[in-house]
């Protein structure tokens, strides 16, 4: 199952290293990986998207417990949560019909167009991966010039938190 | 006053208490070596290569309980512990190493002897840091041995660029740090506890199973109480040897791949199974779909990533075994319900039954020397006080079995990483830290060339270390697995071209024997065990074609062992038909 774990870390050089050390070392599973710091300078904030059995992610919240720099986690999926990701993406627009056809699709997905050429679109969506993935198979393939996405970031719903 | 870097780092270790450094000198360090020829606090053991300096410290602390230190230069100096650093992590043991790196402006620029010390080391350490600013270096080494000597202990690595060492400021060594990040749970949880202690209650076939967390963890006097309060079997791991004294009667062995049939039986049928500072490795439990089928599993340690990572425990108990031992005695006593004393009555005759078999058994001639028979000699000699040290393969098996330990601490091995080379080095920390008594190295042949160099620092230091070297001409082991799992094909396990190891020892400067006949061997050990001032290197020559057994094949169960040689034909046919 798909796990959203987010990680609250010593601002540290070092510490991301360690993190993607214990993944591969232990033949965890990384689907994406996003991280900068928070409003505390001293701290930064992973949000990490995995998968695997329930003993595989009991593993790897205890394994990422252990290292010394990681001072809290907080596994999202356990929980209500919002999940968000944005993704760059250039698309051809090289005729009137492309043009209005692009612009119609990132309409639907409340996507921005931000940067036009005569021949390109470069668009800008937010949502939850599903939606991105939604949008990018709705554009199909040989509209797209190059894409670029953040990962997942997300936060508990409600009264909730992650902080010390 | 304002002292330098290296300055600094050495009294930081005077401070901490530190008695004996291990180490080799070179460019990077050359500043710290500089600050321990101004002092005499901390005496400096110069070895011969660096995978020496950190099992010579990882054999002080196993013995002594306190962190070992090693000091080495940038690069090749660094290198050359990740073998010992590994060994250490993988059996928890609480060790500093202090490297020299490059000076911080050329870092990263393919400096000579540089090595990214921290990324290198990063898989097998507990933390390691590099130290960037001469402020944080006294605090980093008061946080590197609160991290290495508290919680699951391991290793810790301090890099320092040359030109922190050089530069000057205020010295102050902080009493103590807090690391937000870093809070080792040390209490069980009570709920957990009288859960525990009402189902070892309820047990009708129990085993308590325990390995070096016992030891680590200074908790052997409180589980010797427990076991006898309750009167239940105890099992140790071969990291655990000494953490039950092995004379009693309610210890039923060492367990795993070559342990007794008695406690692996045990295991297979036990109704309840406490384990305590144990991980449940695979040469333990065999293969996982046949462990303990029957049992309700307790499990005790101080690392929750310990805890249902191999087996799943139903009732897991986060804390230091001294203190949830502790706890589960008070509740023991204090519980209304006592241990079920028929069920016990007939689950020790099972055990006895299983225990008349003698699993261990083997036939010395008077023509050729059984290495199960040296060992036998050495305990018997010794008086099973003595700090036994051993390399990996048929040897270490056969100390592990043949060596009675009745206390912690004297048995000394690389169990996790199971490095060989590890017996020697480790065993001049162990005489360092134990001027008086006996230390052995059990070893053979091809262990003990991995690190013999370090025969010159036994004679610099006046470490009188007996080497048992059985010498059977080939890696055992490897030779054993060839026999049952290869059709017999032996490649490279034949040692071929060994060296003349009477003339080798005396070369080095020491004593060197050569003993052939059986009746020999008592009267060898006996003299070098009396010689208190020389290493005496004893050679062996021992039955090439000796196995170990019992044995659990690869893939087998619990009560599925081999206990003879012909057993373990007929399944080779089985396996080959």
């Amino acid at each position: 199952m798909r796990h959203v774990i987010s990680i609250l870390m010593e601002n540290e050089p070092g510490t991301l290293s360690r993190i993607s050390g214990l993944f591969s070392a232990r033949g965890f599973n990384i689907e994406s990986l996003i991280v900068a710091p928070t409003e505390d300078n001293t701290l930064s904030r992973m949000t990490l998207v995995t998968s695997g059995s329930d003993s595989v992610i009991e593993q790897i919240t205890k394994q990422l417990n252990k290292l010394i720099e990681v001072v809290k986690l907080q596994d999202l999926t356990e929980n209500r949560f919002i999940e968000r990701e944005m993704m760059l993406i250039k698309v051809k627009a090289q005729d009137n019909s492309s043009r209005e056809e692009m612009k119609r699709l990132s309409d639907i997905f409340r996507g921005r167009i931000i940067d036009v050429t005569d021949t390109v679109y470069t668009i800008e969506l937010t949502g939850n991966s599903s939606k991105i993935d939604s949008f990018l198979e709705a554009l199909g393939d040989k509209n797209i010039i190059e894409v670029v996405r953040t990962g997942v970031s997300g936060i508990a719903r409600g009264n909730r938190a992650l902080k010390i | 006053m304002e002292l330098t870097g290296a300055d600094i780092t050495i009294r930081c270790l005077a401070d901490e208490g530190v008695e004996y450094i291990f180490g080799y000198p070179g460019g990077a360090a050359l500043h710290i070596y500089d600050a321990l020829h101004r002092q005499e606090d901390v005496k400096h053991i110069l070895v011969r290569h660096e995978q020496g300096a950190t099992h010579a410290a990882d054999g002080y602390a196993r013995s002594t309980g306190k962190p070992g230190v090693v000091l080495v230069t940038s690069g090749p100096g660094v290198t050359n512990t990740v073998t010992g650093i590994a060994t250490a992590y993988m059996d928890s043991i609480p060790m500093v190493v202090i490297s020299g790196q490059v000076p911080s402006s050329v870092i990263g620029q393919d400096a000579f002897q540089e090595v990214d010390a921290v990324g290198v080391t990063r898989p097998c350490v507990k933390h390691n840091f590099l130290v960037k600013d001469i402020e944080l270096l006294a605090e980093t080494i008061k946080k590197a041995f609160h991290i290495a000597t508290t919680g699951k202990p391991g290793p810790v690595v301090v890099d320092i660029p040359k030109d922190i060492t050089a530069q000057k400021t205020e010295y102050h060594y902080p009493d103590s740090v807090f690391i937000r990040s870093y809070q080792p749970t040390r209490r069980g949880h009570p709920k957990q506890i009288k859960k525990a202690v009402e189902a070892l209650l309820a047990a009708k076939r129990p085993v308590i199973y325990t390995g070096g967390g016992i030891i680590l963890g200074e908790a052997h006097e409180e589980l010797t109480e427990l076991v006898k309060l309750l009167g239940y079997p105890c099992t140790n791991t071969l990291m655990g040897l000494g953490g039950y004294p092995a004379t009693d009667a309610l210890f039923i062995g060492m367990l795993g791949m070559h342990g007794t049939y008695e406690s692996n039986m045990a295991m297979h049928e036990c109704d309840v199974l406490l384990a305590i500072g144990a991980r449940f490795d695979d040469r333990v439990t065999g293969d996982l779909a046949k462990f303990c089928p029957y049992a309700k599993i307790i499990h005790v340690d101080v690392d929750p990533s310990s805890i249902s990572k191999n087996v799943p425990a139903q009732i897991p108990v986060v804390g230091e075994a001294k203190l949830v031992i502790n706890e589960m005695i008070e509740a023991v006593k204090a519980s209304e319900t006592k241990p079920d004393a028929d069920a016990l009555k007939g689950w020790w005759q099972t055990i006895d039954q299983w225990r008349a078999l003698d699993s261990f058994a083997y036939d010395q001639n008077d023509e050729v020397i059984k290495p199960q028979f040296v060992v036998e000699k050495l305990y018997e000699l010794t008086g099973g006080d003595a700090f036994v040290t051993s390399d990996v393969g048929q040897h270490q098996m056969f100390a592990a079995q043949f060596y009675k330990f009745d206390k912690p601490r004297r048995w000394i091995n690389s169990g996790g990483l199971g490095t060989m080379g590890f017996g020697l080095p480790a065993a001049m920390g162990v005489q360092l830290a134990h001027r008086d008594a006996t230390v052995a190295t059990v070893t053979g042949e091809g262990s003990i060339v991995m690190c013999i160099q370090e025969l010159s620092t036994c004679l610099q230091y006046d470490l009188p270390i007996k080497v048992l070297n059985l010498n059977n001409r080939y890696l055992g082991m490897v030779r054993q697995w060839q026999e049952f799992f290869y059709e017999r094909r032996y490649s490279h396990s034949y040692m071929d071209a060994l060296p003349d190891f009477v003339k080798l020892a005396e070369s080095f400067g020491h004593v060197g024997v050569r003993i052939e006949k059986p009746g020999d061997v008592e009267a060898a050990l006996k003299e070098a065990i009396n010689d208190r001032k020389r290493l005496y290197f004893m050679d062996f020559i021992t039955d090439q074609t000796e196995n170990v057994y019992p044995m659990i094949a690869a893939g087998k169960g619990h009560h599925e062992m081999h206990l003879k040689p012909a057993e373990v034909d007929a399944h080779e046919q089985r396996e080959l038909a």
